[in-house]
């Protein structure tokens, strides 16, 4: 079984799913921060793929990406640092990055790494469900690899049933209309559109990204969805402490989680 | 083979709309209405007024006889320089500003790299009294400064992009950004035949004008509708566009694409995107790209601050891919030196990017019979720094 699927089964709620850029903030940090995560109490883990042109990042994580690929991060390095993580972690790993990383690298390669470095999902935010169920479905559902969909509150209820129909794993609650790292906090707006997507019974378990920040934020999207995906927050931390990635990796998680298992 | 987008906004196997969720519901509306608000008569009626008597259309079909002669066949220039602004640019924002009325926008955001598209904008924001934002490279803001100042004296607010290489692909990653963090009462009117469906195809549709009159312009002067030959240069490939439009299914018609090779195609410093580049995807579209094997998207270079963009519009890439238009690479120096040779021929001073399309003259085969019709994309007052070290050069 999927190890994204394992986790849901075993955990209902509070999970806590962590982005971070690989080859930021040095190029070889990539495992270090794995496994930090995993033994620090993440749950789940989103691994970035630096890309040139991330349209649906903010200014945090697009610099993390200049700078990782500036540090010499490419996907065969990536998939090379993965190669033994298996035998590290079984934390359930996803990628996330654009099409044309995919595309550029060959998809059929591409997914061929995944599997053989034990990568459970793919987060691919500019590949559109249409072309997903047109072009690559047979693909990566053929792979076990899940896709991870987002919807916002602009998503009508038919496309998220279609997207849940669709995908695999969770899907993706962005929590406002923006960008990644754009906004902190969760209004009464959201926690209306948060409630609203939890009335419909959908079959996949749901993650609130996008502004979750600190242990409060988490908290308050926990009240809402299985858990919460935090990225920019982390990457800023990680930004500012370079030099001791492995302590930064652990204070953040603990931080988040507080008193959360309480 | 048809070479206008098909059903699901593709033009063979380029174009559609790769975009993420948070972009979905403002291209859905987009997609949903704009050609039933494009073709509405009172549209077209409030449309044609404002291209005729704000713009100057028709812009006149000008038979070069100096020119001719120098190149031993009959050149006509399409004269896109004429149109108020300078360039073909405004045949789009007139367009999209009116549909951006329609949908109800309050808002509107552009990008712009030799600042062309952002006057272009500004302007029509002044005309229609909305809110205006332009992004910029903060490279690009640097080098294009009188443009930065009309565009401020228009009223509009031009921001600065920081990100990536600080020039026109940031620029257009800034806008769809502040696009997505204001998705309701927000329109972004993209300057060229690029972003994702139905972008390139309502943008051709506005920029087609410019073949539409040339037909009837050929019929006047040479009796006969159909050129042998269409010149025009390509960035994102807007005014080429416009010019192929009307003619794209005539096939004794030769459809010239001129892109800017910068350097020299092979020096690293280059523009030529269907020589350089592989398919993928860039802001939205599957297109032909310049980018790494790594799939990380290139920093382009031209003289030309409208061409050296590191993609082409998707109908190009199928025009190019399919062989219905052949594209030809021109570099920094070929396109001074014609950009001198039109000025001293025909007393008319050429955008930098129009004058990559002269100097196809040099690289392509004609007949002493033929008729070939330059698109003489937009005027040289923004290049006049660039002009005058060469000249100071000489
Ligand atoms: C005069 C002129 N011609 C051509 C271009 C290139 O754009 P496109 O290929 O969309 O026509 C520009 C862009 O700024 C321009 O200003």
């Amino acid at each position: 079984m999927n190890r994204i699927d394992q986790l849901f089964q075993a955990k209902k709620d509070h999970i806590l799913n962590i982005y971070f850029t690989a080859g930021f903030p040095n190029l070889d940090d990539t495992v270090t921060i794995i496994k930090t995560l995993d033994h620090a109490g993440a749950d789940m883990i989103e691994i970035g793929m630096p890309y040139s042109d991330p349209m649906a990042d903010g200014p945090t994580i697009q610099e993390s990406g200049s700078k990782a690929i500036a540090n010499g991060m490419t996907l065969s390095t990536l998939f090379q640092q993965l190669k033994d993580i298996r035998k590290e972690t079984q934390i359930p790993l996803l990628f996330m990055g654009y099409l044309n990383q995919m595309m550029q690298y060959g998809v059929d390669k591409f997914l061929q790494g995944c599997t053989a470095a034990g990568i459970d999902g793919l987060i691919i935010p500019d590949l559109p469900v249409d072309i997903y169920e047109s072009e690559l479905k047979d693909k990566i559902a053929g792979s076990g690899l899940h896709i991870i969909f987002l919807i916002t509150p602009q998503t009508s209820e038919d496309r998220i049933r279609k997207i849940d129909a669709l995908a695999g794993g969770f899907i993706y609650m962005v929590s406002s209309a923006s960008i990644t790292g754009a906004k902190s906090g969760i209004s009464d707006e959201q926690t209306k559109y948060f409630e609203r997507v939890n009335a419909m019974n959908l079959k996949n378990p749901r993650l609130i990204g996008f502004g979750i920040s600190n242990h409060q934020t988490f908290e308050t999207a926990c009240q809402y969805a299985d858990g919460a995906i935090i990225g920019s927050a982390f990457i800023r931390h990680l930004g500012q402490n370079q030099n001791r990635v492995q302590e930064a990796t652990r204070e953040f998680v603990e931080g988040i989680l507080e008193k959360s298992e309480a | 083979m048809n070479y206008l987008v098909d059903e699901k906004g593709f033009y063979g196997d380029f174009g559609g709309a790769f975009i993420p969720e948070m972009l979905h519901a403002n291209i859905e509306e987009l997609r949903n209405h704009y050609m039933g608000i494009i073709y509405d008569p009172d549209f077209q009626d409030e449309m044609q007024d404002l291209l005729k008597n704000y713009v100057g259309r028709p812009s006149p079909l000008y038979h070069a006889k100096r020119m001719s002669k120098h190149f031993g066949t009959t050149i006509y220039l399409k004269r896109e320089d004429l149109n108020h602004t300078g360039a073909h640019k405004i045949n789009n924002t007139i367009g999209q500003i009116l549909l951006a009325q329609k949908l109800g926008k309050k808002r509107i955001i552009a990008e712009t790299g030799a600042g062309q598209h952002g006057v272009a904008t500004a302007t029509v924001c002044a005309l229609m009294g909305l809110e205006c934002i332009v992004y910029m490279g903060e490279v690009d803001i640097a080098r294009q400064a009188p443009n930065v100042s009309r565009m401020r004296m228009l009223g509009a607010e031009v921001r600065p992009a920081t990100s990536g290489s600080k020039t026109l692909k940031d620029a257009t990653n800034e806008a769809i950004r502040d696009w997505i963090n204001n998705p309701t009462d927000t329109h972004y009117i993209i300057g060229s035949v690029v972003g994702p469906h139905p972008y390139p195809d309502m943008v051709a549709r506005f920029q087609a004008i410019i073949s539409k009159e040339m037909r009837w312009q050929l019929k006047e002067q040479t009796g006969s509708e159909l050129p042998d030959i269409i010149i025009a240069c390509v960035g994102g490939g807007s005014n080429a566009a416009g010019a192929y439009y009307h003619y794209l299914d005539e096939p004794d018609v030769r459809l010239i694409a001129v892109e800017a090779a910068g350097l020299g195609i092979h020096s690293g410093e280059s523009a030529a995107t269907s020589v350089l580049g592989s398919k993928g995807i860039i802001h939205g579209s599957r297109t032909l790209l310049m980018q790494t094997d790594d799939g990380q998207i290139v920093e382009p270079y031209s003289i030309s601050a409208g061409l050296d963009y590191p993609g082409i519009g998707p109908m190009h890439a199928h025009l190019i891919d399919s062989g219905r238009a052949e594209a030809v690479s021109v570099t920094d120096d070929e396109a001074l030196d014609s950009a001198f040779l039109v000025t001293r021929l025909e007393g008319i001073i050429p955008a930098l990017e129009s004058a990559h399309a002269f100097a196809a003259m040099d690289k392509i085969k004609y007949n002493a019979d033929d008729t070939v019709v330059i698109n003489l994309s937009g005027r040289g007052d923004k290049d006049l720094s660039t002009y005058i070290k060469k000249l100071d050069q000489a």
